[in-house]
């Protein structure tokens, strides 16, 4: 039986190899090379397109995917752990409904929504016109880093809100009444209980919302004008209109890199807490 | 009930290959790769009933999606769309087949001055289909000045209020153009130059956009911007007046879609018949009127100046000699791409 099972696995490892292994060490192979890409003899070793991402003007790139990444990341925290307890403290029947809401953007193209926020922040978009109307000063918001900020927030949020609000809703009931039989109010409670036992959710959204945040592109194309490039712009650049695949392998492996580092760090927050957990 | 099932299962098996194959043979079917929103698709069925050719159309959004797609193979197109810039990289590339004139006939039309063009110099692989300028696209509520020279890109009293075109080849182009060098130059000094005088243009630019740098400056998100003929043409045809267009006296790109039959083309014979169709005075009149850009064929000009003569006051649909005379077409760059690549990321990055 458990032979048969493993035989069920071999068609994904098969997929997996075809389209997980085998690209990742192409683009290996081209960010460590320079020469033709479409004649393999041509290749030759070579530091070059690394030597280039050292460049500042490169770095500062990557610096500037990182900081917004990681500031459009806490928004979501901020914003989705609250909204998060919210919904797991509503009623069941109307649970799935609120569920709904937060889910139903994310139907909608990326694309799409991304220019909604367009006519939305521009110079004479919505939010422009309500505040002329309402007598006030207009805000140059678009183009801008703060729109760029506001549309990662608003396309990235749900992947906080989700984990965060599984993790909730599944603590049991009974430890917060055991808190509050122990003399616990509902602050202690929250910091005490609740916090420590969300912190997984907390793990899985962070980690969900900063690498699609960090590697993201186009956002800062329409909300930023271009004038902040990202590091997942430079990457479409390098493929697309300059077709200089070896520097564009050698962007991507640096971004890899990157994730795994901070999800290394992120992995390791969430076992401490684990076993700080058990000590208590 | 396997053995129904597997019996079930061979019966359309062999069903559905006996119905394609019997497709095969009695029609040809050319597929046929354009840009989108770039042809009166009414004329496809037109050909189809005139020919008995099928024609599988799709479309695509920029020249790099289509060289990317050919490049990758898999897939063979028997006439696509490329501007003048990725004519003559493939050209190069020995991606083309040379077309076969004795099936066009219809090339007769063609304007002679709009023939024999840099990137195909006797458009032994080429031929074009509808072309136009890059120049100045303005709201005319918001700016003043009269709008003659590249140098209004450079003017304070429009800081923030200036659109640059996201485009390695357009953005540098107009720096290249206002320093009286060649679009197309490979000289260092001349691409530094360049890449200082957008460096110092930086802060009065608004941001850097594709295609939307034509709503947002008919919105009045912003005053002027670098843009295509066509897209003014398009607020034209929508009836937005608020907007003017113009090409600076120092000249500008001119640019050319053409047809092309691609090396991995089975129906080269079929192909030629679809581009000479699409070359016909009638086809080319009910083309044009619908993609709304400037035809290179003279007989659809002709009829387009007894029906709509007022859009050959306007320099978006019909610039002057002198913007001919002085206009420069782009040709490949081959491994320079990636130092005006370069410039245009140092540029964004300020």
């Amino acid at each position: 039986m458990n032979k048969k099972l493993r035989l069920l696995a071999y068609p994904y490892s098969v997929w997996m190899g075809i389209f997980i292994v085998i690209p990742l060490f192409l683009i290996l192979v081209y960010s460590v090379t320079t020469g033709d890409i479409h004649d393999a003899s041509s290749l030759k070793l070579s530091g070059e397109s690394y030597k280039k991402v050292l460049e500042p003007i490169y770095l500062n790139i990557i610096k500037d995917s990182f900081v917004l990444a990681a500031a459009s990341t806490l928004i979501c925290l901020l914003l989705g752990y609250p909204a998060a307890m919210i919904i797991s403290n509503t009623n069941i029947k109307y649970r799935g409904l609120v569920l709904v809401f937060f889910i139903v953007p994310i139907w909608m193209n990326f694309l799409l929504r991304t220019y909604a926020w367009m006519s939305l922040l521009s110079p004479n978009g919505f939010l422009n016109r309500f505040l002329m109307w309402l007598g006030l000063p207009k805000l140059e918001l678009m183009p801008g880093q703060g729109a760029v900020l506001v549309g990662m927030v608003y396309n990235f949020l749900p992947f906080m809100v989700l984990p965060i609000y599984t993790v909730l809703s599944k603590i049991d009931k009974n430890v917060l009444e055991a808190a509050s039989d122990l003399g616990g109010n509902k602050i202690v409670t929250f910091f005490r209980v609740v916090l420590p036992l969300s912190v997984p959710g907390v793990v899985s959204g962070i980690t969900m919302v900063f690498m699609p945040a960090v590697s993201t592109f186009i956002i800062s194309g329409l909300l930023g004008g271009s004038k902040t490039p990202l590091i997942g712009d430079l990457i479409e650049q390098q493929f697309i209109s300059s077709r200089n695949w070896h520097f564009g392998s050698a962007l991507s492996i640096i971004l890899m890199v990157m994730i795994l580092i901070s999800m290394a760090i992120m992995s390791r927050i969430d076992q401490n807490n684990a076993q700080e957990g058990r000590k208590v | 009930m396997r053995k129904t099932l597997s019996c079930i299962l061979i019966l359309i098996l062999v069903v559905g290959m006996a119905v394609s194959l019997s497709g095969c043979g009695q029609k040809v079917v050319i597929n046929v790769y354009n840009w989108g929103e770039f042809m009166d698709e009414t004329l496809i069925d037109e050909f189809e009933k005139q020919t008995g050719i099928g024609v599988n159309y799709k479309t695509y959004e920029t020249n790099e999606t289509l060289l990317a797609k050919l490049e990758a193979g898999g897939s063979s197109y028997d006439v696509v769309f490329p501007s003048d810039y990725a004519v003559s990289e493939m050209i190069k590339r020995d991606m083309l087949l040379p077309l076969d004139y004795s099936n066009i006939p219809n090339i007769k039309y063609i304007d002679e001055r709009l023939r024999g063009q840099e990137y195909d110099p006797e458009n032994k692989y080429s031929v074009p289909y509808f072309w136009g300028t890059v120049g100045i696209l303005y709201n005319k509520d918001l700016v003043t000045d009269p709008v003659e020279s590249w140098d209004i890109l450079w003017n304070d009293k429009y800081k923030g209020q200036i659109l640059m075109k996201k485009d390695v080849r357009d953005s540098i182009g107009v720096a290249l153009i206002r320093l009286g060098y060649s679009v197309n130059t490979t000289n260092d000094a001349e691409l530094e130059q360049a890449k200082q005088l957008l460096i110092q243009q930086s802060p009065l630019v608004n941001g850097y956009y594709g295609d939307e740098i034509r709503d947002l400056i008919a919105n009045g998100d912003a005053a002027l911007g670098v843009t295509y003929s066509g897209d003014f043409m398009d607020l034209y045809w929508e009836g937005i007046d608020n907007v003017g267009y113009a090409i600076p006296k120092e000249g500008s790109n001119i640019w050319y879609d053409c047809m092309v039959i691609p090396k991995s083309a089975k129906h080269k014979k079929e192909a030629e018949m679809f581009i000479n169709f699409m070359l016909d005075p009638d086809v080319g009149f009910r083309n044009s009127e619908e993609v709304g850009y400037t035809s290179p064929n003279t007989e659809v000009i002709k009829r387009m100046q007894e029906e709509y003569p007022e859009v050959f006051e306007l320099p978006a649909y019909w610039p002057d000699e002198e913007a001919l005379s002085k206009g420069e077409v782009y040709v490949d760059l081959g491994d320079y791409k990636a130092k005006y690549n370069d410039i245009l990321t140092e540029v964004l990055a300020q």
